[in-house]
C-alpha cells in the first residue's frame, strides 16, 4: 500500500512520481532554472513561492488519475490544500505542512488512542551519595560551580532539601500509533520506568527540590546510533529563576556515567533583592518544562524525547479547586499537553531527523503527549490546559473546533486564555484562538460543560510551509536593503500569516465530550482575577540591541557566532535592563528566549503589544520578520552564565545563540 | 536560459522523471521499490535499525559521485571522502570576494589549532562552487595561498554533481533567487562522524578556538565540558 501526504490511498506509480517529484523540485533548481521570476513566468511556481501542482513537480500534487483538486477557489498556494474535512474520511489527516518536497510519513488513523496523561515525578527519600555543595567530581557528578542557594540561606535552602528527585535519562521503545513499529526514543526515568515526555514535576514554591541528573543513555557508538542525537547531555528548565549552576546550560554538557545534580530552589523572583525575602508573587511562574539544550544538538535531542513539564504551584495557584485561584484540579482537571511534530520514513516507518537542515524542520505527524492525535474523554466541565510547543520549528494556530464532518460548516467554539509562557495572566480573555510557537507555552480554560455529547478538535489552522515560520512579508521591505534607513527601523509589510478555515487545518487533539457528569468547583474564568504584572516604569541601567541575522546561511545575533569559550556582556546583578530585538532576516521568524528573567513585552514597532498573549509575562518572544520589540528586564538574584537564543532549536543549533553573564558590577556593552 | 526551450517541452522532461539521479548509492533503487509500511519486506537479511538509519542518511545526504582534488586525482565522495571518517565540508569558490576568504583564513587557524589531529582524526574538505571556472590549477594555487596543510583537501568537479553535494548536505536557501546569487552562499561548516552518525554545523566565521572544540567533539564525543560559571 501506498499513501500519499493527505493519507489516502495511492497507486505504486503515484508514490513512485512523488518520489520523483521530490528529486525533479532539486533537479529544477540545479539544472539552473532558479530565478523565481522565470518560474513564475513559465508558470512553474506560484506568487506564493510553491511550485505549481504539476504532475512531476510538486511531491503533493496530484496524479491526474486522480480526481482534482476539491477546493479550487482558495489562495494562491491552492495546489497544496488538502481535501476539506468534511469530505476526508479521516479528519485530522489534513497535512498541508509537509516541507520541502519530503515524502509523507506512512499513513496512521487519527483519535484511536487516549491522550497519554503524563505521570507526576516520583520523589525519593534519599540519594546515594548524599549530594554536596561543591560538584562531587569523585563521585562522577560535573557541575559548573557549588551550589549558590545554600550559600545565600543554608536553612531556608540546605544543601540537601527536603524534596529529592533521581531522573535518569535512558533510551526506551515506545510506540506513537499502532500503524507505526514500536520507536527507539530517549526519556527520563525517575524510578518507575522510562519515558517521554518525562515525568511531570510537581512542585510547590517555598520548598527547595534537588535532580540527580543521570546520564545512562547508550555509549555513543555506531550499532547505538538510530539516525540522530547526541548522547551528551544537559537538561535546562525552562522559565526556572534558577542559579546557573543549575540552569542546565548549553555549553555544560556531560556523557553517560556522569550525573549533575540540579537544585531548583522553587522560589520567587526578588526574594534575595526586590521584594526581599519572599519575592515577588506577581512573579509567580507556574508551567515550566524541561528540555535537553545540548549545543549544536538540542534539537536531535529533544526530538528524540528529552522533554518534559515542571508544573509550579503556591498558595493561589494551588492546584486544588477547591481553594485559591479555584483553577481546575491537578492533575484531574489540568492536563499538560506537550505538542510536536514528526516525520517517518515512508518505507519503514522509522522516525526520521533531517539531520543536514539548516532552517528548520516541520513534521507531518503531531504528537500530544507522545502520541499521534490521540483522543480524550472528557467530563461537561472546566478544563485547566497547558499547552507545551516543542518543536523543533513549528508555529500553531489553535482553535476549538467543532462539528467536523457534520451538516453545515465546522464551528469555531471560543475558550478562555489563563496564562502565557506558562504565567496566569492579570485577568483570562475570551479568544477564539490561541498561536503558539517552539518553546512558548499557553494555558487555557475550556468549558466543555454545554458540550456534553459532542466531538471536538484542537485544531491547528495555521499555515506554516517551512522553518521561515508561519508569516509572509514583502522582502524588498528588508532594513538592510536600503542604505538610508540608518537606524534599522523596519517597516512592516502584510504580517498577517495564512490561517486556513474552520475544519481545513490539522485536527491534532479529539475532546469526546461523553465522560460523566461531574462536579466543578473551579470558578469561571470570566470571574477570575490572578496577579498584577510587575511595574515596567523603572530607569533601566542599560539599554541592549540585539539583531539577529542570517549572513550567508549563518543565523547570528549581532553578527557574531555561539562560542561556548566568549561572554558576550555582564548584565549587572539586581539590575533592570532594556533589550532591543531586531529581526534582520525578512522572512524568518524567531521565537527568541532568554534565560533566568522573565520580560515583558513594552512594544512592537513602537507601539504597545495588542495580542493577549504579548500582554503577559514571557520567556519567549516571536520576533517576526522585520520586526523590532522593545524587552523590559530585571536580572535579580543569581549569578553566573546564561544564554539568549533562538528556539527555533535548528536556528540556535547553527549558532543563533549567545552567552552572558550576571556580576556584581555590570558592563556598557550596548550592542553585545 | 528558459526562454530558449519551450514550457511544453520542458515540462515533458521534469514531469517523466528525474534530470539526474539525486541519490546513486546503489540501495536507492530497491528502497524505492520496496514495500510500504506494513508490509513484509522482502530483504533476506535482518539489517539493524542503526544500519538501516547510516543507509538512510548516506542515501539522502551523502550521494557517491565523482570529484576531482587540488592533486588532480578523481575520488568518490561517499565511498573515498566520507566513509568511516569525521569529517568537516563547505564550499568556496576562488574569485570570491566576500564570506570565502573569511571562512578559508578561519578554517586556516582551526587546522593549525587541531595540529596533526588533522588528516588523522578529522578531514577536512572543501568545494568549489564554481567549478565551470575553478580548475585543478586554480583550486590548488588557492588552497597554497592560505596555507592549507595535509589533511585539508580542495576539491572540484562536474559542475552537476557539485550541485547535487550542495543540495544533499542541505546548504541552500529556500528562495530559488537568493539561493541562486552564489555571493549569498551557504557560510557553514557541515561536520559529522560518519560511522556514528554525529552530524551538525556551524558558521564559518564563528570564533575558531570554538569551531576547533565542535569539531573535536564530533571526534571524542564522550567527554564533558563543564566549565566553571
Amino acid at each position: 500500500m501506498y499513501y500519499n501526504v493527505f493519507g489516502e490511498k495511492i497507486s505504486k506509480r503515484r508514490f513512485k512520481e512523488m518520489c520523483d517529484a521530490a528529486k525533479n523540485r532539486r533537479e529544477l533548481i540545479a539544472a539552473g532554472l532558479t530565478s523565481r521570476r522565470d518560474l513564475v513566468k513559465m508558470g512553474l511556481l506560484t506568487a506564493g513561492g510553491m511550485l505549481v501542482a504539476k504532475s512531476g513537480l510538486s511531491a503533493r500534487a496530484q496524479s491526474v488519475t486522480l480526481s482534482p483538486n476539491p477546493n479550487p477557489t482558495g489562495p494562491s498556494i491552492k495546489t497544496n490544500q488538502p481535501p476539506s474535512s468534511g469530505s476526508n474520511t479521516s479528519p485530522g489527516t489534513n497535512q498541508n505542512c509537509v516541507p520541502g518536497n519530503q515524502l509523507a510519513s506512512p499513513k496512521t488513523r487519527p483519535f484511536i488512542q487516549p491522550l497519554p496523561i503524563i505521570p507526576i515525578a516520583r520523589t525519593v527519600p534519599s540519594l546515594s551519595p548524599t549530594p554536596t555543595e561543591d560538584p562531587n567530581l569523585a563521585a562522577g557528578e560535573v557541575r559548573a560551580a557549588p551550589h549558590q542557594a545554600p550559600q545565600i540561606d543554608a536553612t531556608r535552602f540546605p544543601v540537601v532539601p527536603g524534596t529529592l528527585y533521581q531522573f535518569t535519562q535512558k533510551q526506551f521503545t515506545t510506540s506513537f500509533s499502532p500503524d507505526l513499529p514500536n520507536q527507539v526514543m530517549w526519556g527520563f526515568d525517575d524510578g518507575t520506568g522510562t519515558r517521554s515526555p518525562g515525568p511531570t514535576y510537581k512542585a510547590f514554591y517555598g520548598q527547595p527540590q534537588l535532580t540527580r541528573n543521570i546520564n545512562a543513555l547508550p555509549s555513543i557508538t555506531q550499532s547505538n546510533n538510530t539516525g540522530f542525537g547526541m548522547a551528551s547531555v544537559t537538561t535546562h528548565l525552562h522559565n526556572a529563576h534558577n542559579p546557573s549552576e543549575s540552569d542546565g546550560n548549553p555549553c555544560d554538557f556531560y556523557p553517560a556515567g556522569h550525573f549533575c545534580d540540579q537544585y531548583y530552589p522553587n522560589v520567587l523572583a526578588g526574594f534575595n533583592s526586590t521584594n526581599a525575602p519572599n519575592g515577588d508573587i506577581n512573579e509567580a511562574l507556574a508551567t515550566l518544562w524541561y528540555h535537553d539544550h545540548r549545543v549544536d544538538f538540542t534539537s536531535q535531542n529533544t526530538y528524540k524525547g528529552l522533554v518534559g513539564f515542571y508544573c509550579l504551584f503556591n498558595q493561589l495557584d494551588t492546584g486544588d479547586e477547591n481553594t485559591g485561584f479555584h483553577l481546575p484540579s491537578f492533575p484531574q482537571f489540568d492536563i499538560p499537553l506537550v505538542f510536536n511534530d514528526k516525520v517517518f520514513d515512508p518505507n519503514n516507518g522509522e522516525l526520521v531527523f533531517d539531520l543536514f537542515n539548516l532552517d528548520g524542520i516541520l513534521g507531518d505527524k503531531f504528537l500530544v503527549n507522545g502520541v499521534i492525535q490521540p483522543f480524550m474523554v472528557v467530563s461537561p466541565r472546566r478544563y485547566r490546559f497547558r499547552l507545551l510547543d516543542t518543536g523543533p520549528s513549528r508555529f500553531y494556530e489553535f482553535f476549538l473546533t467543532g462539528n467536523v464532518g457534520g451538516t453545515g460548516s465546522p464551528t469555531t467554539n471560543p475558550f478562555f486564555l489563563i496564562g502565557t509562557d506558562g504565567n496566569l495572566i492579570p485577568v483570562p480573555v475570551q479568544v477564539n484562538s490561541v498561536r503558539i510557537g517552539p518553546a512558548e507555552r499557553v494555558e487555557v480554560i475550556i468549558d466543555f460543560t454545554n458540550l456534553a455529547g459532542q466531538t471536538l478538535y484542537l485544531e491547528n489552522r495555521l499555515n506554516q510551509l517551512n522553518g521561515q515560520g508561519p508569516v509572509a512579508v514583502d522582502s524588498q521591505l528588508f532594513p538592510q536593503n536600503d542604505p538610508s534607513n540608518t537606524e534599522c527601523s523596519v517597516v512592516l509589510a502584510s504580517n498577517t500569516p495564512a490561517v486556513k478555515p474552520a475544519g481545513a487545518g490539522d485536527l491534532i487533539l479529539q475532546f469526546q465530550v461523553t465522560g460523566p457528569k461531574v462536579a466543578d468547583h473551579s470558578l469561571a474564568p470570566s470571574k477570575q482575577k490572578f496577579y498584577s504584572l510587575p511595574s515596567t516604569t523603572d530607569t533601566p541601567r542599560i539599554v541592549r540591541t540585539f539583531k539577529f541575522d542570517r549572513l550567508n546561511g549563518q543565523w547570528s545575533v549581532n553578527g557574531q557566532f555561539m562560542d561556548c569559550n566568549t561572554f558576550r556582556f555582564t548584565v549587572q546583578q539586581n539590575s533592570v535592563e532594556r533589550w532591543l530585538l531586531t529581526n534582520l532576516t525578512g522572512d524568518w521568524t524567531h521565537p527568541v528566549h532568554i534565560h533566568l528573567e522573565e520580560h515583558q513585552i513594552l512594544s512592537r514597532n513602537r507601539s504597545a503589544p495588542t495580542v493577549p498573549a504579548d500582554k503577559g509575562r514571557k520567556d519567549v518572544t516571536q520576533l517576526h520578520p522585520n520586526e523590532r520589540v522593545e524587552l523590559f528586564f530585571r536580572f535579580r538574584d543569581w549569578l553566573g552564565k546564561y544564554p539568549i537564543h533562538c528556539h527555533n532549536v535548528v536556528h540556535e543549533d547553527h549558532a543563533m545563540m549567545a552567552l552572558w553573564h550576571v556580576e556584581p558590577t555590570g558592563d556598557n556593552v550596548q550592542v553585545p | 536560459m528558459m526562454n530558449d526551450i519551450s514550457r511544453r517541452k520542458f515540462l515533458s522532461l521534469t514531469a517523466a522523471a528525474p534530470l539526474a539521479p539525486l541519490v546513486a548509492g546503489p540501495l536507492a533503487a530497491s528502497v524505492l521499490e520496496n514495500a510500504a509500511f506494513g508490509k513484509s519486506s522482502t530483504a533476506p537479511v535482518a539489517v539493524t535499525l542503526s544500519e538501516k538509519a547510516r543507509q538512510r542518511i548516506q542515501q539522502q545526504h551523502l550521494p557517491n559521485i565523482p570529484l576531482i582534488n587540488h592533486e588532480g586525482k578523481q575520488v568518490l565522495f561517499y565511498d573515498d571522502l566520507i566513509k568511516n571518517k569525521a569529517v568537516t565540508l563547505n564550499f568556496f569558490f576562488t574569485n570570491c570576494d566576500e564570506v570565502c576568504p573569511l571562512v578559508t583564513a578561519n578554517l586556516a587557524r582551526v587546522q593549525k589549532l587541531l595540529g596533526n589531529q588533522v588528516g588523522r582524526d578529522i578531514h577536512m574538505y572543501s568545494f568549489t562552487l564554481k567549478p565551470e571556472e575553478d580548475t585543478v590549477e586554480a583550486i590548488r594555487k588557492y588552497r597554497q595561498s592560505y596555507g592549507a596543510g595535509p589533511g585539508w583537501t580542495f576539491f572540484t568537479g562536474k559542475p552537476a554533481d557539485i550541485e547535487t553535494i550542495r543540495r544533499a548536505i542541505g546548504f541552500s536557501y529556500p528562495d530559488p533567487a537568493v539561493d541562486k546569487d552564489k555571493t549569498q552562499h551557504i557560510g557553514n561548516v557541515r561536520y559529522g562522524n560518519e560511522p556514528l552518525m554525529l552530524w551538525s554545523a556551524c558558521p564559518g566565521m564563528a570564533n575558531a578556538k570554538w569551531i576547533a572544540e565542535t569539531f573535536e567533539w564530533m571526534v571524542h564525543p564522550e567527554q564533558s565540558r563543564v566549565q566553571p560559571s
